[in-house]
C-alpha cells in the first residue's frame, strides 16, 4: 500500500533526521509550535525540498530552523518530539550527542583544494561504485613508521593492511595500525579549533599566533617552547629547524611516554654518537632478549616478528631451527614465545646481564653473585651464544637500563654480530634527545616562570608525565599555551589555545621507518573535522602562516621544482607509499669500553615494573573500544590494566582473583601500592611465569579525558611512576586492601585438561617422530566416511585454511583486524564479565608445566569450517548451512536466534547478539564499516565466514578473467595481518596450492579431530628449541587456573 | 434434583470408615449418592461462595504473572541479553524451565489417557485435576521456547507456513520435532480436556442460578442432554482421543529429550535420555499433581473423594518413576566414566560432580533419588504433610536435574579455553518466578469455573453404577445424569 503521505520516500532521512534534534532549542521549539497556528503542508514541504535539488541536506538543516517545518515535524512525528522534551538518561544522551556531534563533524566537510591522491592498484578514473580501491599510505609512530595500504570504499577509508613494500610491514600490520580506523571515526575527537573554550576558526588563530610570533622573534624566541613526541618526519623536522634557526633561544622539547631513554644514554657512551640499532634476526640461529618485547608494541617489532618467523618455519627436511633465550622482568609476548626464558625481578636484572656478559669474556662485565638458577641460565646461554658467533643476537628492551644496553652492545661486539646480524645507522629520529630529561627542563622551566609560550604537539603530558614533575601546575605558570591533539584531552584543558590534529589518515606528511625508508603520508578522507595537520601548526611560524599541508610535504621534496619527471617521481613514491633508495646507511662501529656501572639498587620491599599497556599503548589508544576489548596478550584482560604478581607473591599476601560465576568476571583484591611516597590502588592479577616480589604496572589507564570510551578505566600507573624511577622502582611497599574488583577476561581456563588442543614438540623430538601430532589414540581422526550421510563431493572449490602454531606469537592482530573488516561491535566490559565479547577469532593461550617457569602456547581459533558441521544439523530454520565450496555459511536474516548451533559447537566460535551490541546511530560509524559486511543486529548468531566477501571479489575477478582463483589472491583479514605468516588460506583443490601443501605436512592436524567434525582449518604443531642444558621446575601437568 | 435437606443430612454426618474389609483405602468415601456427588462437587463453584483465601493466592499469582509479563516486555525490546545467558552458556534457566514444565504436563496425559486404557478406576477423581495442570504446565513452557529465541518476532519460522521468503523449517533439527511434539500435545491434551468437561458443563448448566452463568455453562456444554446417543459417541470418543494421547506421553519427552542427545555436548549425545526423561517427566508430573491436590482436597473438603487410596497411588507412581529415574542417573556415570572411553564424558561426569557447580548436582541427587525412598514406608505415603513436602522437593529436584544437564554441561565442554559459568540475573528468575504465578492463577480461576472432580465419571464409581436389572428405574445415564 502506497502512503496517501507523499513524501514517503524521505520519511527514513526524516527520522534520522530527529536523531540529531537536540541541537535545536528544544523549549524555543516548543514555543515557535504555539505560535505557528497554520502548519505547512505535506506538499509545501515536497516543494521546498524539490527546489532545493542536490543541497539536500542543508535545505533539510534550513527547514529544520523554519517554523513551519517545526510544525510539520510535530503533527507528523509527535512522539519524537515529546522524546526530546522530555529529560534523556544519560546514555541515551550520549548516543544523541553521538550522532549529532558527528553530523557537526560532516557538515565540516568543505571543499577541499585540488590535491592529487593515487591509488596503490588502480586508477582513480576507474573509480567503480561498490569496487574498492586502495591507497598506500604510512603510519608515524613511536620514533618509526608502518607502510599501510588503506581500503577505500567511495572515498571512505575502511581498513587498514601493510604496504608489501615498506621494511616495516612486509604486507602485516599489528593492532596498533588496525585500531587507527577506528580512531579515526571516533566520534570524541576534538572536532573544533577552540580558545579558552570558546569555539575559533583557523583565521582567528593565525591571525593571533602570527602577532605574537612576531613578538617572539624579536626576543629570538625567548621563552617560547615546543613539546613534540619523536619526530621521524624530514619534512617537518625540517620546518622545526627553520623556525628554530630564526629564533634560536627557542626550545624544542620531545617527550613520547612509553619509550626508553636508555638506548640514547647507552648510544652516547658506547659510540659517542646517537645511533639506531637495527636486527637481522631472519640470520640469527640463537637470539637473546634481554628483557625485550621485540615482537610486539613498538614500530619494528611487526618486521622483527616476521624476520623471527622465518627461521622458525621448520619441516621434515629442517637440520636446525633457531633457538630464543628470553630474560625478563615480567612477562611480554616474546617470552611467551621463548624456547628457554627465565624470570628475573629487576633488582637482580643488572647482576644476571653481568654474569651472561662474564661468561661471554666482556671487558667490564660486573661479576655479581647470581643466584644459581640464574648463574646456570647465563652459563648454558652464554656457551650456546659463544658457539653461534655471528649468528646470534643479543637485544635489549629500550627500557632496561643504560648498563644493560652497554653490556648488550659489547656482548654483540664480542660475539662478532656487528655487521652481520646487528647494524648501526644514524638515528633516524629528527632529533633524538634523552626525552626524560627534556621534559623535566621544561618541568623546571615552568615552574621557574621562564616559559611564556608553549607549543604541544600531540604530546599529552598532564596525563603522560612523571608524577615527581607536577606537570599540570608547572603548566599554570605559563602565560600562552597551544595545545594540539586529536583529543581534547587532559592538557587541553590547561591550554588557551587547542587544535584538533587531523588524523594521518587525513593529513600529508611523511615519516622514516626504522630503516630510515621515507614513506610520504597521503590523507585517504578529507579531515572529517576540523583538523589541522603538525606541518600547518608549525607553519603560523614562519612567512607563510596559511600553506596547505600538500604543498609543505611536496614542496619539501620537490624542492618546489615543477615539471614531467619532478611529478613522476613524485606521483611514484606517493603511490608506492615508499620513496626508493632512502634507507640510512649501516655502519659497523665498535663500542667503546662499557663503563657503565649497574644503576638499580636493590631495596627491601617490591620491585616495580612500569609497561606500556599491550593494547592502549600510553593510554593514546584509550578510546578505541577495539583496543580496550582486544585481550591483552599474555592476561586476556579487557578494559582494565592490572597489577600483574607472580603466584608465589600472590600468596605471600594473600590475594586472589576468584572467578565468579558469570563467565568472565574474576573478583580480584586490590593492593596499595606506594612508591617514594605516592601511593596507587589496583586491582591484581596472578599469572604464571612472572618473578617473584615483583608488581607489573601497565600504564595508560586512569585516564579522565580520554573520551567516553576511554575516561574512568583502571586506574593511573603513572601517579607511582618518577622521573627517576621511569622503568623500574625498587623498595615499593605493597599491602592487600579490603577492598575487590571486577575484572573481565576472557579466557577463565588455561591448561589443556590433557586435550591437545595444541600438540608441542622439543625439535629433538620432532626430528625423532615427524608424526608427533598424531601420537595419542584418543586424538585418532576418523575416517572421513564414518558418516550416516553421503560424502559431499566438493568440486570446484574448496577453501581452507592451516595456522601454524610454531609461528604464532599471540600478538593478537588477527583479532583486531577481524572486528575492523567484518564489523564486529564492541560490547562493553558489563558484556565481557558475561562471556558475551564478539571476537570472531580468539587466540587461545595455554600454559603447560609449572606456574613458576611455564611453557605458554598460542592457538588462534576461528570458525573451523567443519565438513560435518554440528551446528548445521540442528539449527531449525536452515541459517546456517554449508556451501559447495565448503564453506559454513551464516544466513544472518534467517537466524531466529535459538543458540543451538553455538551449544552444539565444540569450538565455541559462534556468537550472539544478545542485545543490540551495534551503535546503528553514529554516523561516522557509518562510515567507517565495510559495506561488504552484513551489519547485525541483536538477537542473529555471527561468526567467522573465512571473510566470504573477500572470496566473492576474487571469483568474480577470475570469472571475468575466465580463470580459476589463484593461489594467495584471497587474502582473509587475519592472515593479511598476520605478522608471523602463521594463517594461510586456500583452496584444498589444488594440490599445489600452499594450504594444500601445508595440509600434508606431517605436523598437521584437525582440532578435536576425534569429533569426526573434519574441520577445514587445521592446525601444524608447534616445535619448540629448548637447550637441554638448562634446567626446568617439573611437575606433572597441573592445573593451573587465577582462581586457584 | 433431589432435595437438599436429605443430601446436607447426609454430607453432615460424622464420617465413615474410609477402607473396605480388606483394610484396602476406599476411592470414594462410603454413603455417597449420585446426587450427593454432584452436589459436594458443584457446589465448590456454584454454592460455596469465593473463600478469602481464593483472593490473596490470587493476588500473588498474578502478582508474579505481571513480574512475567514485565520481564518478558523487557526481554522483547531489549534483547534476551538480559538473562544470565552467555557464551558457552547458550541455554541455561530458559531450557530448564521449558524441560521442567513440559515434564510436569506429562501426569495429566498419563493419567487420563494411559491409566484410562488400564482401566485404573481411582484415576477418575484426580484425572481432571491432572489434565487441567497440564494445560497450564504446557502454556507455561511453551513461553520459554518461544521467548528464548533472540527474536520471538520470527519464532514462528519453525513452523512450517508456507510463505514467499523461502523459509522453511530444516527437518533434521530436533527444534523442528520439538515444534510439532509440542504442538500436537497441547492440542490434544485440550481437546481431550475440554470433551472431558462436556457432561459437567452441562450439569453445571443445569444447576447454575443466573441466567448468565447458565447461558455460559450452556455454551461450552454445546447442547449436551445425555442422550445414550451422546453417550455412546462421547465414550468412543474418549477411548480414541486416550488412544492417540497414549503414545504422546512417551513421544513428547522422548523428543524434548532429543534437544539435547542429537547434540554433540558431554552430558547431552546419551542414547538413554529419551525414556530417561519420560521416566522423568511422569515424576515431576506425580509430585505436581500432589502438590496441587493435597491442599485444594483439604481446602474444598474433597476428602471424601480424593482420598488416601488416590494418595497412596501417586505417591506409588512416583516412587516407581523415581526408582528409573535414580537408575539413570546410577548409570549415565557408569557410561560416562567406564563404558565410553571418552575423555570427554568422563571428565563431565566429574565435572558435575565436582565441579563448580558440585552444590546443584548433590542436592539433585539428595531430592531425586534418596527423598523418594522413604516412599517405601506405608505410614509416610500415608502423611498428607510428609507427602506435600516430598512432593515439594522432588519438583525442586526435577528443575535441578534440567538445570544440571543443560547448563552445567554447556559450561565445561570440549576446548577448556572456551570454559565459562552461568549466573542467572534477576530476569532470569522474574521469568521464571512469574510462570508459577500464572500456572498458579490459572489453576485458582480453574478451581472457581469447572468441576475439578468429573462428576458423572466419579459417579461409576458408586456402588449404585454397577446394579443390573431392574429397567423400571430407568438407564443408567439417566441416573448419572440426574
Amino acid at each position: 500500500m502506497i502512503s496517501e503521505h507523499p513524501i514517503e520516500g524521505l520519511e527514513i532521512s526524516m527520522n534520522d533526521l530527529m536523531l540529531q534534534l537536540p541541537v535545536l532549542d528544544t523549549v524555543a521549539e516548543s514555543k515557535k509550535a504555539e505560535a505557528s497556528s497554520n502548519p505547512l503542508t505535506s506538499d509545501e514541504i515536497r516543494r521546498k525540498l524539490s527546489t532545493s535539488g542536490r543541497q539536500y541536506w542543508r535545505s533539510i538543516e534550513e527547514l529544520a530552523d523554519s517554523e513551519e517545518f517545526d510544525a510539520f515535524v510535530r503533527r507528523e512525528y509527535p512522539s519524537q518530539t515529546s522524546v526530546l522534551i522530555d529529560p534523556v538518561n544519560r546514555r541515551s544522551f550520549l548516543k544523541l550527542m553521538g550522532a549529532s556531534l558527528g553530523l557537526a563533524g560532516l557538515a565540516a566537510c568543505t571543499v577541499q583544494p585540488k590535491e592529487e591522491v593515487i591509488p596503490y592498484i588502480k586508477q582513480p578514473e576507474e573509480i567503480v561504485p561498490g569496487k574498492a580501491l586502495y591507497f598506500a599510505t604510512a603510519m608515524p609512530r613511536m620514533g618509526g613508521a608502518v607502510g599501510l595500504l588503506v581500503r577505500s570504499n567511495e572515498g571512505r577509508p575502511t581498513k587498514i593492511e601493510g604496504n608489501p613494500d615498506h621494511p616495516a610491514s612486509l604486507g602485516a600490520t599489528d593492532i596498533f595500525a588496525q585500531a587507527e580506523i577506528l580512531q579515526l571515526y571516533d566520534p570524541d575527537r576534538s572536532q573544533t579549533i577552540n580558545h579558552l573554550g570558546d569555539i575559533r576558526s583557523w583565521g582567528d588563530f593565525i591571525t593571533e599566533i602570527t602577532g605574537r610570533v612576531s613578538g617572539l622573534k624579536s626576543k629570538k624566541g625567548a621563552g617560547l617552547r615546543f613539546l613534540t613526541e619523536s619526530i621521524t618526519s624530514p619534512s617537518l623536522a625540517a620546518m622545526m629547524k627553520g623556525i628554530l634557526d630564526d629564533m634560536p633561544e627557542a626550545k624544542w622539547h620531545q617527550w613520547e611516554p612509553a619509550r626508553g631513554n636508555s638506548p640514547f644514554i647507552a648510544s652516547q657512551a658506547a659510540f659517542g654518537a646517537q645511533v639506531n640499532s637495527l636486527y637481522r634476526f631472519d640470520k640469527a640461529d640463537r637470539v637473546l632478549a634481554l628483557d625485550s618485547d621485540f615482537m610486539m608494541g613498538s614500530d619494528t617489532s611487526v618486521r622483527y616478528a616476521r624476520d623471527w618467523s622465518q627461521r622458525r618455519k621448520v619441516s621434515s627436511s629442517s637440520t636446525d631451527m633457531s633457538r630464543l633465550y628470553v630474560a625478563e622482568t615480567t612477562i611480554s609476548s616474546t617470552g611467551a614465545n621463548a624456547d628457554n626464558r627465565i624470570a628475573i625481578r629487576p633488582s637482580e636484572f643488572e647482576p644476571f646481564v653481568g654474569a651472561v656478559a662474564a661468561a661471554l669474556g666482556v671487558a667490564g662485565a660486573n661479576g655479581q653473585a647470581v643466584s644459581p638458577k640464574q648463574q646456570e641460565f647465563a652459563n648454558a646461554v652464554a656457551k650456546d651464544l659463544a658457539s653461534a658467533k655471528g649468528r646470534s643476537i643479543i637485544i635489549t628492551g629500550e627500557w632496561q637500563t643504560p648498563y644493560v644496553h652497554a653490556m648488550a652492545h659489547a656482548m654483540n661486539a664480542a660475539l662478532g654480530n656487528v655487521g652481520n646480524t646487528v647494524f648501526y645507522s644514524d638515528p633516524v629520529e629528527a632529533q633524538p634527545m634523552d626525552q626524560v630529561a627534556s621534559l623535566v627542563d621544561l618541568a623546571l622551566d615552568m615552574q621557574k616562570n621562564e616559559v611564556d609560550t608553549l607549543i604541544i604537539l600531540g604530546s599529552n603530558p598532564v596525563y603522560s608525565a612523571p608524577a615527581d614533575l607536577d606537570f599540570a601546575a608547572a603548566l599554570k605558570n605559563v602565560p600562552y599555551i597551544v595545545h594540539y591533539g586529536l583529543y581534547h584531552d587532559e592538557t587541553a584543558k590547561y591550554a588557551h589555545w587547542h587544535i584538533p590534529e587531523a588524523h594521518f589518515l587525513e593529513s600529508w606528511g611523511d615519516a622514516r621507518a626504522h630503516d630510515g625508508t621515507v614513506s610520504i603520508i597521503q590523507p585517504l578522507i578529507a579531515p572529517l573535522y576540523e583538523g589541522k595537520t603538525a606541518h600547518e601548526v608549525l607553519t603560523t611560524f614562519t612567512k607563510n602562516p596559511s600553506l596547505q599541508g600538500y604543498e609543505i610535504v611536496k614542496n619539501y621534496w620537490t624542492g618546489g621544482a615543477k615539471g614531467g619527471d619532478v611529478d613522476r617521481t613524485w606521483r611514484r613514491a606517493v603511490h608506492d607509499g615508499v620513496l626508493a633508495n632512502t634507507q640510512i646507511a649501516t655502519k659497523t662501529l665498535a663500542p667503546a669500553a662499557a663503563n657503565a656501572q649497574p644503576s638499580i639498587t636493590p631495596a627491601n620491599g617490591f620491585d616495580i615494573v612500569f609497561r606500556p599497556d599491550p593494547t592502549i599503548y600510553d593510554g593514546r589508544y584509550a578510546n578505541i573500544g577495539w583496543l580496550q576489548e582486544l585481550p591483552k596478550p599474555i592476561t586476556t584482560l579487557t578494559w582494565d590494566n592490572a597489577a600483574l604478581v607472580s603466584k608465589a607473591t600472590a600468596e605471600k599476601l594473600q590475594l586472589h582473583a576468584t572467578l565468579q560465576l558469570t563467565g568472565g568476571e574474576y573478583e580480584t583484591d586490590v593492593v596499595h601500592i606506594e612508591v617514594d611516597g605516592r601511593a596507587v590502588n589496583a586491582p591484581v592479577w596472578i599469572v604464571p611465569g612472572h618473578p617473584d616480589d615483583t608488581i607489573t604496572l601497565y600504564l595508560g589507564y586512569g585516564r579522565t579525558n580520554a573520551g567516553r570510551v576511554g575516561n574512568e578505566l583502571g586506574f593511573n600507573a603513572g601517579r607511582v611512576r618518577s622521573s627517576k624511577n621511569m622503568w623500574f622502582a625498587t623498595g615499593a611497599k605493597v599491602r592487600k586492601t579490603p577492598k575487590t574488583y571486577p575484572l573481565a577476561g576472557t579466557q577463565i581456563h588455561f591448561t589443556m585438561e590433557g586435550r591437545g588442543a595444541v600438540r608441542s614438540a622439543t625439535f629433538e623430538e620432532y626430528k625423532k617422530n615427524l608424526d608427533f601430532v598424531h601420537e595419542k589414540k584418543d586424538e585418532e581422526e576418523p575416517s572421513k566416511d564414518n558418516s550416516l550421510f553421503p560424502r559431499y563431493e566438493y568440486k570446484g572449490y574448496a577453501w581452507g585454511m592451516t595456522i601454524d602454531l610454531n609461528s604464532c606469537i599471540g600478538c593478537n592482530a588477527c583479532m583486531i583486524a577481524c572486528v575492523a573488516e567484518n564489523n564486529i561491535p564492541v560490547v562493553g566490559k558489563e558484556q565481557v564479565l558475561r562471556s558475551r565479547e564478539m571476537h570472531w577469532i580468539r587466540v587461545d593461550r595455554y600454559y603447560t608445566g609449572a606456574a613458576e617457569d611455564p611453557d605458554t602456547y598460542f592457538q588462534p581459533v576461528p570458525c573451523q569450517q567443519c565438513e560435518r558441521a554440528p551446528c548445521e544439523l540442528v539449527c531449525p530454520v536452515d541459517a546456517t548451512s554449508h556451501s559447495a565450496e565448503g564453506l559454513n555459511d551464516m544466513t544472518y536474516n534467517r537466524c531466529v536466534g535459538t543458540r543451538y548451533c553455538s551449544n552444539n559447537c565444540p569450538y565455541k566460535v559462534r556468537r550472539f547478539n544478545f542485545l543490540l551490541y551495534q551503535d546503528w546511530t553514529t554516523p561516522t560509524y557509518k562510515m567507517m564499516r565495510n559495506p561488504e559486511v552484513t551489519v547485525r543486529s541483536r538477537g542473529v548468531m555471527e561468526k567467522c565466514t573465512y571473510c566470504v566477501q573477500r572470496i566473492q571479489n576474487a571469483k568474480i575477478d577470475s570469472e571475468k578473467e575466465n580463470r580459476r582463483v589463484r593461489d594467495g589472491e584471497i587474502v582473509t583479514a587475519c592472515e593479511a595481518v598476520c605478522p608471523t605468516d602463521a594463517i594461510v588460506f586456500g583452496d584444498i583443490n589444488d594440490p599445489m596450492s600452499r594450504v594444500a601443501r601445508l595440509k600434508s605436512d606431517t605436523r598437521n592436524y584437525a582440532l578435536l579431530g576425534d569429533l569426526n567434525t573434519q574441520p577445514r582449518t587445521t592446525y601444524l604443531g608447534a616445535v619448540r628449541n629448548p637447550n637441554p642444558e638448562i634446567s626446568r621446575i617439573h611437575v606433572k601437568q597441573q592445573g593451573w587456573e587465577q582462581s586457584s | 434434583m433431589s432435595n437438599y435437606e436429605t443430601d446436607a443430612a447426609v454430607l453432615d454426618a460424622p464420617s465413615p470408615p474410609m477402607v473396605n474389609r480388606f483394610g484396602e483405602w476406599l476411592i470414594i468415601a462410603p454413603g455417597h449418592t449420585f446426587d450427593s456427588i454432584t452436589e459436594k462437587i458443584s457446589n465448590v463453584v456454584l454454592q460455596m461462595g469465593t473463600p478469602r483465601w481464593w483472593f490473596g493466592a490470587l493476588l500473588i499469582g498474578m502478582a508474579f504473572a505481571v513480574g512475567l509479563f514485565f520481564a518478558l516486555t523487557v526481554l522483547v525490546f531489549k534483547g534476551i541479553g538480559i538473562w544470565g545467558n552467555n557464551e558457552p552458556v547458550g541455554w541455561a534457566w530458559d531450557i530448564t524451565n521449558f524441560v521442567w514444565w513440559i515434564g510436569i504436563g506429562h501426569a495429566g496425559t498419563l493419567i487420563s489417557a494411559i491409566l484410562l486404557l488400564l482401566k485404573q478406576e481411582w484415576r477418575t477423581t484426580i484425572s481432571r485435576f491432572s489434565e487441567t495442570m497440564t494445560i497450564f504446565a504446557v502454556m507455561c513452557a511453551g513461553l520459554f521456547p518461544i521467548f528464548h529465541t533472540g527474536r520471538p518476532w520470527v519464532a514462528y519460522w519453525l513452523f512450517p507456513l508456507p510463505n514467499t521468503m523461502g523459509v522453511w523449517p530444516q527437518f533434521k533439527s530436533p527444534l523442528v520435532w520439538d515444534v510439532f511434539a509440542v504442538s500436537t500435545y497441547f492440542t490434544l491434551s485440550v481437546v481431550f480436556w475440554y470433551i472431558g468437561l462436556i457432561p459437567d458443563l452441562s450439569t453445571m448448566r443445569d444447576r447454575a442460578k443466573s441466567s448468565v452463568v447458565k447461558k455460559i455453562y450452556g455454551t461450552f456444554a454445546m447442547g449436551w442432554r445425555g442422550s445414550t446417543r451422546h453417550w455412546s459417541r462421547y465414550e468412543t470418543t474418549c477411548l480414541l482421543l486416550a488412544g492417540l494421547c497414549t503414545p504422546l506421553v512417551v513421544s513428547v519427552h522422548s523428543v524434548v529429550s532429543m534437544d539435547f542427545a542429537v547434540g554433540i555436548v558431554p552430558g547431552w549425545h546419551t542414547t538413554i535420555f529419551p525414556p530417561y526423561f519420560v521416566a522423568g517427566a511422569v515424576y515431576s508430573g506425580f509430585a505436581m499433581v500432589l502438590t496441587l491436590v493435597l491442599p485444594a482436597r483439604k481446602l474444598f473438603h474433597l476428602e471424601d473423594f480424593i482420598t488416601m487410596r488416590h494418595i497412596e497411588s501417586m505417591a506409588k507412581v512416583m516412587l516407581a518413576t523415581g526408582l528409573i529415574v535414580g537408575y539413570a542417573y546410577v548409570f549415565e556415570p557408569f557410561f560416562g566414566l567406564v563404558y565410553s572411553g571418552n575423555r570427554y564424558e568422563k571428565f563431565l561426569i566429574l565435572n558435575r560432580a565436582f565441579g563448580p557447580y558440585a552444590p546443584f548436582y548433590w542436592t539433585l541427587i539428595l531430592c531425586n533419588v534418596i527423598t523418594p525412598q522413604f516412599l517405601w514406608w506405608r505410614k509416610i505415603r500415608n502423611n498428607i504433610v510428609l507427602l506435600f513436602i516430598i512432593s515439594i522437593v522432588v519438583n525442586i529436584g526435577m528443575w535441578l536435574e534440567r538445570f544440571v544437564i543443560i547448563a552445567v554441561s554447556l559450561h565445561r565442554d570440549f576446548l577448556s579455553s572456551s570454559w565459562g559459568a552461568f549466573r542467572p540475573t534477576i530476569f532470569d528468575i522474574l521469568t521464571f518466578a512469574g510462570t508459577l504465578g500464572l500456572f498458579l492463577t490459572l489453576m485458582l480461576l480453574f478451581v472457581r469455573a469447572v468441576p475439578t472432580i468429573p462428576m458423572f465419571e466419579l459417579k461409576t464409581s458408586l456402588p449404585q453404577a454397577h446394579r443390573v436389572g431392574h429397567p423400571e428405574e430407568g438407564t443408567f445415564e439417566e441416573e448419572v445424569a440426574s
